[in-house]
């Protein structure tokens, strides 16, 4: 029988993507010098599991590289090496460097292999200079040290640790195949250390009835004859641990008997060997506090038990049970309960004229119907739904890279990163996001010399934060920087002929102008930024969210910019409006408010447009069954209603026959069996199983301003 | 050596056909995914006149086209016996699901492939390019409709001023 392995291939990317965004951000934390215990083993188990999962599926180059940097790793768990900033570095390097490499691999794509080839010999140089830890300078020799990029022990091969051989006693559980473990591989591994004598035990093999042939039930004893370290040993076996029983015994001089048993389920910390061996030289290792007490090796066992057992419970409180469940699948749900309260309204419909004693209890009914749908719906929706801190995450590090490139100092402060959103808003909000704050690192934040010399800490801020706000989120990104340059942007504005020479603009339109395409006040062009794309993106992506940008600015005192988006894309808050027979929906975000026109308020201009007078402001009225060439009940201003709305800043009357009733509308594409119009943000079922389109009022504006232009044309030229 | 068994030649597809104005017109019987009665429409602005609008297939939007409209026959207003084929098609990208308003269905026939004849050139109007070819059932014409090309042209179709 012959596993299809491919089948898991994507759980192990997914796995392995997560577990580095895990890594870095332990790496992050790892501040110079302080080695966190705890943090190391994260990072050492990310490496580990990735290895495993890459021998596994025989993606043989991420393997060997994680090999290299697990080794790396395994000296800092072990305290013989220090953590220092060019270490972090270079980690953070191997973690991109991992990403990249199982990308590459996930898409089929090649390698870039002289980047892998560089990173690994660098690490290996890292190796091969002993660590200034301690421990290093007592165990190992420098000339042995330099053998290990050769060696394919993950430690450095000390005298004291050799033994001349070892005697194992190999009981594998009887899951150990279903796990894709195969003790075949182990035992080849073992000899490839050194000569091994194998015998296999057969005794526990039930009685062929009872034989199941994927449960193993052999079991072996080892000898291994040759001076092998023990970790060596152990490594081989490191990726059946827990699933076996594993006695080790060693022969020849300073023997030493150390047991692993079945329970924990974290590697087991090297440093018990080092503890044992060289216990006055691991008390100054900062790294090994957990086994720093216990002088015998038994003790030592089980207090680097119960530490792994006591780091347990917090590595696995931020994952408190969570399964993995594809979009398509949540997404049918949705569109399933979806369906279920418009079935839910249809009967209601029905039950409405209904007389009698029965017909009551049958509303009664159907009212709860409806509420217990309601909460089905938003727990559905709640599904979808994922904290901030997914985009959050990746700010650390870009924060701490580019500042390093520009030389500026930065404190980077998150607040709100448990604030949840709709997964596909998120995925969209973490390029503008990005955008934002590279804008803010380098045009905000200003250099620590000049920081210092305008009585400033030297140390600038960015502080990225979200929270909920009505039915909206807000994420802001503001830093303590120069604040925009009022001036310079209006200089700029006028030079390219966006504003006109002697035009005064307020404060907002001002700061709005940096949204302009192609607009950039930088005087160099970086790497970074100041090219002028980004800004546009960043406002025209938000905006595809149905979301909003604000910039506030203080000179010297530095820049906010505020985005509020909508919870979710998948319903939307909207006021049902009737326009001859047919119904549209307006989204409320969209909507300032409905007047009931009075005629003083009209005024015609020259053409026969109309505008109509709102306190200080004269607004274009936009006759919806004229741009939608539909038939309307009213034509009079005075009979409909003018509803107020709102699209980038600019503002317009909607004339509609009547309102009707506010609700959620659940929203469906247009695009997915028609195509994209202009104007309609798609279109949801109404309580009566009926379609109503739902407007996109930027679009209407849009439509409105090209056919004004086309009306004042035709009239020019007649 | 026929054994009562009724052979079909290689490559023989079922068409289903169905009456518009008089004429019948015939579809690969693979493309069809259901029949539904008339239930109305939602217009859609800027949309040429024979994409009646869209229409609700459970929880799914969809488009509807009035295949006299769009052959350019007199039109008929859409009423109780009015039927809507769905047809699954493929456009360049992805797969589409569309309605188009008959006046009747009519019959399922096996057409063998070499029972196809080529259209005659009609010039340049809206039903050549739609068209796969002509075949007779019983001394009738039936034109075969390339659905896919029919719908993908309705809905990339240029907007209504």
């Amino acid at each position: 029988m012959t596993l299809d392995l491919a089948q898991f291939h994507d759980t192990f990317f997914a796995e392995s993507f997560e577990a580095l965004d895990s890594m870095e951000n332990a790496l992050l934390k790892l501040s110079a010098g302080d080695a966190d215990f705890e943090l190391i083993n994260t990072i050492f188990r990310v490496a580990h599991s990735i290895k495993g999962g890459a021998a596994t599926f025989g993606f043989s180059e991420v393997a060997s590289f994680t090999h290299t940097l697990e080794t790396l790793l395994d000296q800092l768990r072990g305290g013989k090496r220090r953590v220092d900033a060019t270490l972090v570095d270079t980690l953070l390097r191997s973690g991109d460097l991992m990403r990249a490499m199982l990308l590459a691999t996930q898409q089929k794509q090649p390698l870039d292999k002289t980047r892998v080839a560089a990173l690994h010999a660098e690490i290996e140089l890292i190796l091969a200079t002993p660590g200034d830890s301690p421990t290093t300078t007592v165990a190992a020799p420098p000339a042995n040290a330099a053998q290990v990029p050769q060696a394919p022990s993950p430690v450095q091969l000390s005298p004291e640790e050799t033994r001349s051989g070892w005697r194992i006693h190999f009981i594998p559980g009887p899951k150990l195949l279903r796990h894709g473990n195969d003790p075949l591989r182990l035992l080849r591994e073992l000899t490839t250390l050194a000569p091994c004598d194998v015998r296999v035990d057969a005794k526990w093999i039930p009685p062929l009835s009872e034989l199941d042939p994927e449960e193993c039930r052999l079991s072996w004893r080892i000898e291994v004859n040759g001076p092998v370290q023990e970790s060596a040993i152990k490594a081989v076996f490191d990726w059946v641990e827990g699933e076996c029983d594993l006695k080790l015994e060693a022969f020849g001089p300073a023997a030493e008997t150390s047991e692993m048993m079945p329970a924990p389920k974290i590697p087991p910390p090297v440093e018990e060997v080092a503890a044992a061996v060289a216990p006055p030289a691991i008390e100054s290792a900062p790294a090994v506090e957990a086994s720093l007490a216990p002088k015998n090796n038994a003790a030592s066992t089980q207090a680097a038990a119960s530490a792994a057992a006591a780091a347990l419970p917090s590595a696995a409180a931020g994952d408190g049970g969570s399964i993995r469940v594809s979009i398509e699948k949540i997404d049918e749900l949705l569109n399933s309960v979806g369906e279920l309260v418009i079935t839910q309204s249809v009967l209601s419909q029905l039950a409405a004229p209904l007389e009698g004693h029965d017909a009551e209890a049958l509303r009664n009914a159907l009212g709860q119907l409806e509420r217990h749908m309601r909460n089905l719906q938003e727990s559905v929706m709640r599904v979808r739904m994922l904290p901030i801190s997914f985009v959050f995450n990746r700010f650390p590090r870009l924060v701490r890279d580019l500042g390093q490139r520009l030389g500026k100092k930065i404190e980077l402060r998150l607040t709100g990163d448990s604030t949840e959103l709709d997964k596909t808003v998120l995925e969209k909000i973490g390029d503008p996001l990005v955008h934002l704050v590279r804008n803010a690192i380098d045009h905000g934040i200003e250099t620590p010399e000049v920081r210092l010399a305008a009585g400033k800490a030297a140390h600038g801020v960015i502080e990225l934060s979200a929270y909920h706000k009505g039915g909206n989120v807000i994420v802001e990104v503001s830093d303590d920087g120069g604040g925009l340059k009022r001036e310079r942007i209006l200089a700029k504005a006028r030079e390219r002929g966006l504003v006109g020479a002697d035009e005064e603009l307020s404060e907002e339109r001002v700061f709005n102008l940096i949204f302009a395409p192609g607009f950039s006040t930088a005087d160099v062009v970086s790497d970074v930024s100041g090219r002028g794309v980004g800004m546009d993106v960043v406002k025209r992506n938000i905006n595809e969210l149905g979301g909003h940008v604000q910039i506030h600015s203080t000179p010297g005192q530095g820049s906010m910019v505020r985005i509020r988006l909508p919870l979710t894309l998948a319903i939307l808050d909207g006021q049902l409006a009737r326009v001859g027979s047919e119904v549209y929906v307006v989204p409320i975000v969209s909507i300032v408010e409905t007047i009931q026109v009075r005629a003083e308020q009209v005024n015609s201009l020259a053409s026969r447009a109309q505008v109509f007078r709102l306190r200080d402001d004269y607004l274009p009225i936009v006759r919806l069954y004229e741009l939608f060439g539909i038939e309307p009940q009213y034509t009079d201003l005075l009979d409909g209603l003018l509803m107020i709305v709102e699209a980038d800043g600019k503002r317009v009357g909607l004339f509609v026959d009547e309102l009707m009733s506010q609700q959620q509308v659940v929203i469906k594409s247009l695009e997915t069996n028609f195509r994209p119009v202009v104007g309609l943000a798609g279109a949801t079922m109404l309580g009566d199983g009926r379609v109503a389109l739902i407007l996109d009022i930027p679009g209407v504006i849009s439509r409105f301003q090209a056919q004004e232009t086309r009306r004042s044309t035709a009239q020019q030229a007649a | 050596m026929n054994i009562g068994l009724e052979s079909e030649p290689e490559g023989t597809s079922q068409y289903l056909t169905f009456v518009c104005a008089g004429e019948e017109y015939g579809v690969e019987i693979l493309c069809v995914q259901e029949i539904k009665g008339w239930e109305g429409v939602t217009r859609v602005p800027y949309t040429p006149p024979y994409l009646l609008g869209v229409m609700n297939l459970r929880g799914v939007i969809v488009p509807v086209i009035d295949l006299r409209m769009r052959f350019g026959l007199a039109p008929r207003a859409a009423g109780g016996s009015t039927v809507v084929i769905v047809v699954r098609v493929r456009d360049a990208r992805a797969e589409k699901t569309a309605g188009i308003v008959v006046d009747a269905v009519s019959e399922v026939y096996s057409v063998a492939p070499d029972s196809i004849k080529p259209t005659p050139d009609l010039g340049p109007v809206a039903e050549a390019a739609c068209v796969r070819g002509l075949t007779s059932v019983d001394n009738k014409m039936v034109m075969l409709l390339d659905i896919d090309a029919l719908v993908t042209s309705c809905i990339a179709a240029p907007e209504r001023p």
